[in-house]
């Protein structure tokens, strides 16, 4: 009977956690598919829509073993599509607005900067269909590095003006990276079975790349401010309810619809 | 019949079944099979006799594995294999290391740069790989973007021929 009990609140954690990791790769794949047909050059929109596309197909895994995990019949779609807000798990830096192209090079380097190093430890969780979800995404998060690092030097080290939007994004995106390094009891009680990351351990990689960038880009990082944080206990800014609406119309509109 | 003969039948048919399944072209890139590419990673039946073609993504959200999937089934189905199904796994992860020598070159003759060989160390932040030009072999050529037509591909400029050109990137 303990033993029953224990291994229910051991699934229930995992569904937990599996929803917040795919909340966050979900969210910011649909901030990024915003800029389709809008991005500065072409290059730039099939670049971005490419790193939308690895973070939906990294969500749609995780979504569909959550559905295992939790065992009542909901697949990827019923996850993504039927929740609420507040149960979405997502941080706080991911439903951010795209803002200029400098607030969306800083979102996505402060959140591929930390996800690289996530994934390689996620790679060697004791859970095997996790191991496999995050070997894959440790190779497309390593571009996406890349991807924003390239831009992060050439904007800040560039004129006056991309400089300046540079510095201004930093500015606004720095408070929400804190909460990418929390751990909470569910995360800590799954990191402490051998299946997922402590976050917290990375942050000073994630400093070091951040660091690395910033010093190219001749940019300073941000005095530390208050971190706001609130997204895993599903306490978000105003901005995700807006994603959902959009994201989540079709389903809502006409339940069941499938093509 | 003997054990060993049903065993040998059935090992005839995994290999038509085999054959059926890899001969299935990439629908992107229709000069490669999935064989070619390293995707087909094993051809099985279950207990009722069914085949099962197992195979594993390139990219987590490369919207051609649902195609792929399909023209499989298909495949398999016109080749006398009813029933027929794809199962997918992710681990090991897929890398362009898989890709056969003979698929290499075909993607050269397409006029798109196959990957480096060993790919599966780490990319690092800032290195540059050498890419040379599919269409006139030189070695002066530069990155337009990592982030090319699909998911597996970068875009690049030749600087000796000026040709725009596809690189089937490192993964």
């Amino acid at each position: 009977m303990g033993e029953h009990v224990t291994m229910v609140a051991a699934n229930e954690r995992l569904f937990a956690y599996l929803l917040r990791l795919a909340d966050d790769q979900l969210i910011l794949g649909q901030r990024l598919s915003e800029w389709c047909g809008h991005a500065p050059t072409l290059e730039e929109d099939l670049a971005l829509a490419n790193i939308a596309l690895d973070l939906i197909g990294q969500a749609r895994a995780l979504y569909a073993y959550a559905g295992e995990v939790e065992g009542q019949g909901r697949d990827e779609d019923q996850l993504a599509y039927l929740r609420y807000e507040r149960d979405y798990a997502n941080a706080l830096l991911v439903e951010q607005p795209n803002g200029d192209f400098a607030h969306t090079i800083v979102r996505q380097l402060a959140y591929a900067a930390f996800m690289r190093p996530y994934w390689g430890a996620l790679a060697r969780s004791s859970d095997a269909t996790l191991a496999g979800i995050a070997a894959k995404a440790e190779k497309e998060v390593a571009y996406h590095l890349r991807h924003s690092a390239e831009w992060a030097i050439r904007l800040g080290d560039g004129t006056a003006e991309s400089h300046r939007r540079m510095a201004a994004a930093l500015e606004e995106l720095w408070r929400f990276t804190g909460e990418l390094f929390e751990m909470d009891e569910t995360a800590q009680a799954l990191a402490e079975a051998g299946v997922a990351v402590d976050a917290a351990a990375l942050e000073p990689e994630w400093r070091a790349t951040i660091d690395e960038v910033l010093s190219q880009a001749t940019l300073a990082r941000p005095e530390v401010k208050a971190m706001q944080s609130g997204g895993r206990d599903g306490r978000h800014s105003e901005h995700l309810g807006h994603i959902l609406t959009e994201l989540q119309y079709m389903q809502r509109a006409y339940p069941g619809l499938s093509w | 019949m003997t054990l060993a003969a049903t065993d040998s039948r059935t090992e005839s048919q995994r290999r038509r079944a085999w054959q059926a399944a890899a001969a299935v072209p990439d629908p992107e890139i229709p000069v490669i099979t999935v064989e070619d590419l390293g995707i087909l990673r094993d051809l099985r039946f279950d207990a009722e006799g069914r085949a099962v073609a197992v195979i594993t993504p390139t990219y987590s959200g490369c919207p051609a594995m649902l195609l792929i999937e399909t023209e499989i089934v298909k495949a398999l189905e016109e080749a006398g294999f009813p029933e027929a199904r794809v199962e997918t796994v992710l681990s090991p992860a897929w890398t362009t290391d898989w890709l056969s020598a003979a698929g290499r070159e075909k993607l050269r003759a397409f006029g798109i740069a196959p990957p480096a060989q060993a790919s599966s160390s780490k990319l690092a932040l800032f290195a540059e790989a050498a890419v040379g030009c599919p269409r006139c072999g030189s070695g002066d050529t530069e990155r337009v973007s990592e982030f090319g037509s699909t998911p597996c591909k970068a875009h690049y400029r030749c600087r000796a021929c000026a040709e725009p050109f596809d690189h089937f990137k490192c993964i």
